[in-house]
């Protein structure tokens, strides 16, 4: 049996986890990481990135059914089809040069990789059962980064039709008619898939409201899209088990009425969950917050020298909090000094249209005592929107009313994930009302309506 | 789609104008019938109204703190089915707004911002907003772009510790070299003492405006005559305890008010001319034969007067339980217009806060005001001994126009005599 003696070691490769031992890397800590599989973790594997790539064949499909219709920029197309096999193994491409390329990362930065299941022995030592059997690895500081899992529902159990957002991601054709079961954004974002790919697609959430994290304004341009693509959108409606033969969703409609969706497949995306079993967890006394391993703002846990990123610390989880903690926790053990001090973490919905979220929306700001001012830019009267099509939605700003600094942004439209940047820069600046209002931004853009936003909330907005 | 119009509805009798002191919903928002769209202020009572149908905000008439003629239109809503407003109609003029010169005295009052336009009227620009450097409240998070705080977190420094002179406070580089350079303190003067620049800007609106014009026309308008005298008020002190002891349970609590209120009821008899209204530009005086007795009470909004009708035909009780209910109404926010108005004379106190001698300012149009001020134990030479004694002045001021210095003289020794043998309250 081999015995690893390292400084660091990171237990889960995804997007926290590779970060931080990439960046434990480059300040010379002799670091290991153990992985069960590919290198990447949800994000790169079965997440971010497959799903974007599903969404983008996805939307250039509805285009060219768009275009075999009537379109007004005057194209025509014959009728598509698509292969989705095809689409899979393009996807897959994506993936493995992305976990191939987090490998090299973590080469060049003389990471040593272990594959496979590690369970902590101690607070110290990992077993980990690779291919040649079982390696011991002991460090001096463990970083917890095991990610999370999507939750299952224990009356529709994950297998044949009743799929996750794993399995819908490798689909060898677009299934006929797909029932959601959950409005979330995951839900949504492959309910959207589906629908332009040509399923009949319907959605199931048992609350009022789809992506009930937003506020109606918000939700509300991804709700019209929904109607156009013709999604049926079931609110309040629970699902209640598989129909028998299994190709439908027995559901309980708001008016508590019982009726059968036929569905060639369910897809559950009700959450997920942070994965705190299987990895000798019982062996450790970490404290607990809720379902969640708690930390502290350094991302340590109860134990010494034992921290925790990512998913498996709590909401929101997302990649870029686990990337960002990463970092921090690698430089922490690295003696530098660092604790979290990030003024706001961006949200993104990669719905049709796409919702962006950093900072404090109007009633969380409220909520925190603060006299606030917001007022949003319409994208319909953006030149720019115009000429992509995509005039439905906005950028919404939320600033303190006294010194007028910017406490959040908002977006919903199309391709407006990537305006989060000038978002996230925004706020980590500390930037007032007047300093957006007082920077150019470049014609045509929909960066101008962020831009008018602001002038809009300080009340002289020139377009509108 | 039609378009609904909703004018500013009567909501008062005899009110002609109303000044608009919220807006509830903004333009675009969707309303549902019987969400309240906005406040307006009448007199001294402020009044919701609320949607009659169900619609979306497309057009608003007018600013918060702009006064509104009953009658005006106030809000446009864009609703389902035919509005009640024809289309192609002309677009709506901007509210005509009550003009100081045709608004109620006084004359020199302010005309509120004009807006002519029938389209919504742009929100102004906003308040000034502090620059510099002030200091960022207690527990408030420090604001520093990321490579200020990266710095001071790898000098050790807390951030919440140095002064930001950015915009909104923000901590910059040169901030921090600041700190370093004062060996790790902010540019403060002596003492951790900052300079406060700021000037904050409050609109005099709402029932703050009310209040400074009732003041000012009072002050401009009525020669005061101010009166202090000195109670001797142990035996009624000693009267209240007991009655409030012995019926502790059962009634209300009893506070020297109810006891002043009833022995005015009786000074007034003998100087009616106190209880008064003036109305001096038709040059008559209304000598009111009931005691409509004004309480001055703090709320949370300012200074409003709740009003215990007919003093001289309640007991000592009862006045107790009026004043007592006005006061929360008033404080609540619950009280009714009619209870807030309509006094013939009027009581001022500071409770606790009474001071030795103030000059009260009378409740114009009355003529009379009585002030009670700081309740004391003073000792008081009885002819052969100090004696401690349970001592308290009133300071009272009159319109001179109409009430002669005598008259307020009497009327005031006619209350000391009354309070300081409070039986004689009790007998007719």
């Amino acid at each position: 049996m081999a015995i690893i003696e390292c400084k660091v070691l990171v237990v889960g490769a995804g997007p926290g986890g590779y970060v931080a031992a990439i960046r434990a890397g480059q300040l010379g800590l002799d670091t290991v990481i153990v992985e069960a599989k590919a290198h990447g973790g949800t994000c790169l594997n079965v997440g971010c990135i497959p799903s974007k790539a599903l969404i983008h064949a996805a939307d250039e499909f509805e285009k060219a059914t768009h275009f075999a219709r009537a379109s007004p920029l005057g194209i025509k197309a014959a009728k598509p089809t698509i292969d989705l096999k095809q689409t899979v193994a393009w996807k897959d491409a994506i993936v493995n040069r992305l976990t191939t390329g987090v490998g090299g990362l973590l080469k060049k930065n003389k990471v040593k990789s272990v594959s496979g299941w590690a369970t902590f022995v101690d607070g110290k030592t990992v077993e980990v059962k690779t291919d040649k059997g079982v390696e011991v690895i002991r460090a001096e500081k463990v970083i917890i980064a095991t990610g999370s899992a999507p939750v299952e529902l224990p009356f529709l159990p994950f297998g044949g039709n009743v799929i996750s957002s794993t399995e819908a991601l490798n689909l060898g054709a677009p299934p006929k008619s797909l029932v959601v079961v959950g409005a979330g954004y995951i839900g949504l974002e492959m309910g959207i898939a589906f629908a332009k790919l040509g399923s009949k697609v319907t959605v199931v959430e048992a609350l009022k409201n789809i992506l009930p994290l937003y506020d109606k304004e918000m939700t509300r341009p991804v709700a019209k899209k929904l109607k156009n693509l013709g999604v049926d959108v079931l609110l309040g409606a629970k699902a209640k088990g598989l129909a028998k033969g299994g190709k439908g969703l027995e559901i309980e409609t708001a008016d508590g009425k019982a009726e059968t969706i036929a569905a060639d497949k369910i897809l559950v995306t009700v959450g997920r969950a942070p994965l705190t079993q299987g990895w000798g967890r019982e062996n450790l006394v970490l404290d607990m917050d809720g379902k969640f391993v708690k930390i502290d703002d350094q991302c340590r846990t109860s134990m010494n020298g034992i921290y925790a990123i990512g998913d498996v610390t709590g909401e929101p989880m997302l990649a870029h909090r686990a990337m960002a903690q990463g970092e921090m926790v690698a430089e922490i053990i690295a003696g530098e000094n660092r604790s979290w001090d990030k003024v706001a973490i961006a949200a993104i919905c990669f719905t049709d249209p796409e919702i962006v979220s950093a900072g404090l929306s109007p009633d969380e700001a409220k909520d925190a005592g603060y006299d606030i001012i917001t007022k949003s830019f319409p994208f319909s009267a953006n030149g720019r929107a115009m000429t992509m099509e995509a005039e439905d939605g906005f950028i919404r700003i939320v600033a303190r009313k006294d010194n007028h600094l910017v406490l959040g942004i908002q977006a919903v439209g199309g391709g407006v994930a990537e305006l989060s940047a000038s978002f996230g820069l925004a706020l980590e600046m500390g930037a007032r009302l007047e300093d957006i209002a007082g920077t150019i931004h470049a014609h045509p853009t929909q960066g101008e309506a962020f831009h008018e936003a602001s002038l809009r909330t300080l009340g002289h907005a020139l377009h509108i | 789609m039609g378009e609904h119009l909703i004018k500013l509805p009567d909501v008062g009798e005899g009110v002609a104008e109303a000044e608009l002191v919220e807006w509830m919903v903004e333009i675009g928002a969707n309303v549902r019938e019987d969400d309240v769209l906005a406040a307006v202020m009448t007199d001294k009572a402020t009044v919701e109204i609320p949607s009659p149908v169900e619609g979306k905000i497309v057009w608003q008439g007018g600013n918060i703190g702009d006064v509104l003629a009953v009658g005006s239109p106030l809000i446009r809503l864009e609703v389902d089915g035919e509005g009640n407003v024809k289309p192609g109609a002309a677009p709506v003029e901007a509210a005509p707004k009550v003009k100081a010169e045709e608004s109620l005295a006084p004359k020199a009052k302010p005309a509120p911002k004009q807006e002519q336009k029938a389209k919504p009227a742009p929100p102004k620009a906003a308040a000034p907003v502090q620059n510099g450097a002030a200091p960022r409240a207690e527990g408030e998070k420090p604001i520093a772009p990321p490579a200020v705080r990266k710095r001071a977190a790898e000098s050790g420094v807390d951030l919440r510790r140095v002064i930001g002179s950015g915009p909104a406070g923000r901590i910059t580089h040169e901030d921090l070299d600041a700190y370093f350079e004062n060996g790790g303190a902010s540019m403060r003067s002596g003492g951790g003492l900052v300079r406060n620049t700021t000037v904050t800007d409050i609109p005099v609106i709402g029932m703050r405006r009310k209040i400074a014009e009732k003041m000012a026309i009072a002050k401009s308008r009525i020669p005061h005559i101010t009166y202090v005298e000195e109670v001797d008020v142990t035996a009624l002190e000693d009267l209240r305890k007991q009655l409030n002891e012995s019926h502790s349970v059962s009634r209300a609590k009893l506070t020297i008010l109810p006891f002043l209120m009833r022995a005015m009821v009786k000074a007034i008899a003998d100087q009616p001319i106190v209880n008064a209204i003036y109305d001096d530009e038709a040059g008559i005086i209304h000598q009111h034969g009931g005691c409509h007795i004004g309480v001055a009470a703090q709320t949370p909004g300012g200074l409003m007067v709740p009003v215990v009708r007919h003093a001289e035909a309640r007991d000592i009780w009862d006045c107790a339980e009026e004043v007592s209910r006005l006061s929360e109404a008033a404080k609540s926010g619950s009280a009714a217009r009619d209870e807030l108005s309509g006094s013939t004379i009027t009581i001022t106190s500071l409770g606790a806060l009474g001071g030795i001698v103030t000059t009260p300012v009378i409740n114009h149009p009355e003529v009379a005001i009585v002030g009670i001020n700081k309740m004391q134990v003073l000792p008081k030479w009885d002819g052969q001994e100090f004696r401690p004694r349970k001592v308290m002045n009133l300071s009272s001021s009159f319109d001179h126009r109409v009430v002669d210095g005598w008259n307020a003289a009497v009327f005031i020794q006619r209350i000391k005599t009354l309070l300081e043998n409070p039986a004689m309250i009790f007998i007719d």
